[in-house]
């Protein structure tokens, strides 16, 4: 069953631990206090109790009337994940990751950031559990995404900016397992995404896997049968949110998984982040994965309208998924999501992020293609209101053009 | 060069291949010296004067010279090699322009044992490890650092290298366990590269306790199997006397040399500075003598 990898720290041919070895014992002393705390009573009760009166568990999957209406297919269902306490489903991972940093008696907690969602998450986790955080971020994006490094330091944090390489997410993982090496005793490194060496793709995804857990439940409540639905779609940068709500589905046969990729200005264009459409497997951030990468193994420099997307490899488990073939991995580019983001936000009053609205966009093609009795839930998995400076140029540009017409 | 040419050097080095590493231990342990290693990152500040550089290095004393293949995502690096790969890398230096290198240092230097240090992935890729192993061989490497292949990966690595009889260069750390330590030593091939710090590549103003105390300990368990060299930040001659006082046989020198080619770019001194600065380095490896 391909739900119950990982086996000998990897998926098929995937994951591993490709680290330097003063990163090892670290990374032993975290998969035995996962493995040990995961099913411990107390650990879940805490969580539980976070989640749901801190965080704001379960969100509701909410039914698009007009959104179905506009696309005149299968009904779609949004899994609002942006209603969330921080503004998107990080908070699922960072407060189960901070709770393990307090038990193993870790003060110091680092985190990397690209849209500044999972710094943001972060830096709330570790403020109501009493914990210091630091948060690196790519230069480029801590200027497009400000509004989160306001939040960041406003919540605590310090925000330790990365002008090295291309200044993303990429780089501030690099600098983030850099501070880790150095001060690997006192410090816990919360990996926001289902990336990085064994066990962080687990823990990341079992962390996230609520999500695919309540929209069962809560498809099934909605249409009284014991249907699941027929599609669900989600965006994937490194993949957290994408693994979170597929992996409760991976046996279901008759549930189909989308995820949607950055496919930036195109293909031919080389400006995206689309790695498991148009990369080829390669070792970064401790992970055997699909990569984005030349021919020498140079990693690639990536492009997408949102941060936290531009990334150019995805976490082990989707390289698997892949290869079998489970999940469809497709593409959107930097402008359907822009105008999927722009739909949503007036036919159904939800601002979605833009990483988002990247699964919005093609879940609204496939809906068209479905029929009307058929369900598809699209994981909305943050809020828009980091992006309204990325959109106000994204309009001003447009209008610009339509003048010019 | 023609076939048989060509043929004949593929012979000689085969001939040599890993033990050019041994030899080297073998004759500093008679004269009782600790082996100096410069490193040095292909294609910095470019690769003809990577060549150049060399010459200097080895003139100057250096035992063994580690060759840097240059990677987008350095982990294990703290910005001076960061630096030094990405203006290799602007200057489009790449795994083959690197491997040429090392043919011309080997034509030029039968006996020096070169090692190369690169990550993970610029191994794998372009025909995948066996590959790029017997590529290597054939230019005249001896052995590899790899700073993110830790043994738990390195299966398949490790076969394909020993059966081109090249080393495995395997790290060890302060943190890391006895039996994991044990199996690290068992693994390693030429020397095992005991990294002396909590920390990336770069610079140390002074080596604490932790230090001298983890070259103790990866002595008394690796005892006579194999040579044992540290480094990490190791950039002046008492940092040297300080290793070699806790049981170093080797000390591994990078950043120190990259800072002094970064600070030097332009002048007509970098070479004279280089070599100032090795040959003190040198003179320390001698003091296992005092």
């Amino acid at each position: 069953m391909l739900s119950s990898y990982p086996t000998d720290n990897r998926f098929g041919k995937y994951g591993g631990r490709y680290v330097p070895e003063t990163l090892v014992p670290a990374l032993d002393e975290l998969e035995e206090a996962y493995n040990k705390f995961k099913n411990e009573s107390f650990f879940q009760s805490e969580l539980k109790y976070y989640l749901e009166q801190y965080a704001g568990r379960p969100t509701p999957l909410f039914f698009a009337k007009n959104l179905t209406k506009y696309c005149g297919g299968a009904r779609i269902f949004l899994k609002r994940e942006d209603l969330l306490h921080g503004g998107a489903h990080k908070i699922n991972n960072t407060l189960g990751q901070a709770l393990l940093a307090k038990r193993l008696r870790k003060k110091r907690v680092i985190a990397e950031t690209g849209a500044g969602q999972h710094g943001v998450g972060t830096a709330i986790a570790c403020a109501v559990l009493g914990l210091s955080s630091e948060i690196y971020m790519g230069s480029k994006d801590m200027k497009r995404q400000k509004p989160n490094l306001t939040r960041m330091r406003l919540l605590g944090a310090k925000v330790n900016p990365v002008h090295s390489g291309s200044r993303t997410l990429k780089d501030a993982i690099n600098e983030a397992l850099r501070d880790w090496i150095t001060n690997v005793r006192s410090t816990y490194y919360l990996i926001g995404s289902a990336v990085g060496p064994h066990p962080y793709p687990v823990i990341v995804r079992d962390f996230q896997s609520i999500i695919g857990r309540e929209i069962k439940m809560q498809i099934k409540e909605y249409s009284k049968t014991s249907q699941l639905p027929d599609a669900v779609v989600a965006c994937v940068g490194g993949g957290s949110n994408a693994i979170g709500t597929f992996h409760p589905f991976i046996d279901e046969s008759n549930v189909g998984l989308y995820g949607v990729e950055a496919a930036g200005k195109g293909i031919k264009s080389g400006k995206h982040s689309a790695t498991l459409s148009w990369g080829s497997p390669g070792i970064i951030h401790g992970m055997f994965t699909y990569l984005l990468q030349d021919k020498f193994g140079q990693v690639s420099t990536t492009h997408s309208i949102s941060a936290g997307l531009d990334y150019p490899a995805v976490g082990p488990e989707h390289a698997l998924l892949k290869d079998v073939k489970r999940v469809k991995y497709t593409q959107c580019t930097d402008v359907d999501a822009a105008e999927a983001f722009l739909l949503l936000s007036k036919l159904e009053g939800i601002i979605p992020a833009l990483e988002s609205s990247h699964a919005v966009s093609y879940a609204m093609k496939l809906a068209k293609e479905m029929g009307r009795r058929e369900n598809i839930v699209i994981t909305l998995s943050g809020r828009g209101d980091k992006d309204v400076e990325v959109m106000q140029k994204y309009l001003a540009t447009k209008d610009k053009k339509s003048q010019n017409c | 060069m023609n076939t048989d040419e060509k043929e004949k050097g593929m012979a000689g080095i085969t001939e040599l291949s890993t033990k050019r590493i041994d030899a080297k231990f073998r004759i500093l342990s008679k004269k009782n010296a600790c082996a100096l290693i410069c490193y040095l990152v292909a294609g910095y500040p470019n690769i003809r004067m990577s060549e150049v550089l060399v010459d200097v290095l080895v003139k100057a004393g250096a035992d063994i010279i580690e060759i840097g293949i240059p990677f987008s995502d350095p982990i294990a690096d703290g910005p001076t090699i960061q630096g030094a790969y990405n203006d290799a890398l602007k200057n489009k230096v790449n795994p083959t322009k690197c491997l040429a290198l090392v043919a011309r240092l080997r034509k030029k230097y039968p006996d020096l044992p070169i090692i190369l240090m690169t990550y993970s992935n610029i191994v794998i890729r372009e025909g995948g490890v066996k590959r790029f192993v017997q590529r290597s061989k054939e230019s005249g490497v001896d052995g590899f650092i790899l700073p993110d292949m830790n043994i738990d990966e390195a299966h398949l690595y490790i076969k394909v290298a020993s059966e081109a009889g090249l080393a495995t260069v395997f790290l060890a750390s302060p943190n890391t366990k006895k039996i994991r330590l044990k199996s690290i030593i068992s693994k390693s091939s030429g020397f095992l590269y005991l990294i002396t710090v909590f920390g990336v590549t770069g610079a140390q103003k002074s080596f604490q306790n932790l230090t001298a105390h983890s070259i103790r300990r990866v002595k008394r368990l690796s005892g006579s199997k194999i040579p044992v060299v540290v480094g990490f930040g190791i950039s002046k001659p008492e940092h040297v006397r300080y290793m070699i006082n806790a049981g170093a046989d080797g000390v591994i020198i990078a950043s120190a040399i990259l800072d002094i080619i970064k600070s030097n770019l332009k002048s007509p001194t970098l070479g004279l500075k280089i070599k100032s600065f090795v040959e003190g380095m040198k003179t320390a490896c001698q003091s296992k003598n005092l």
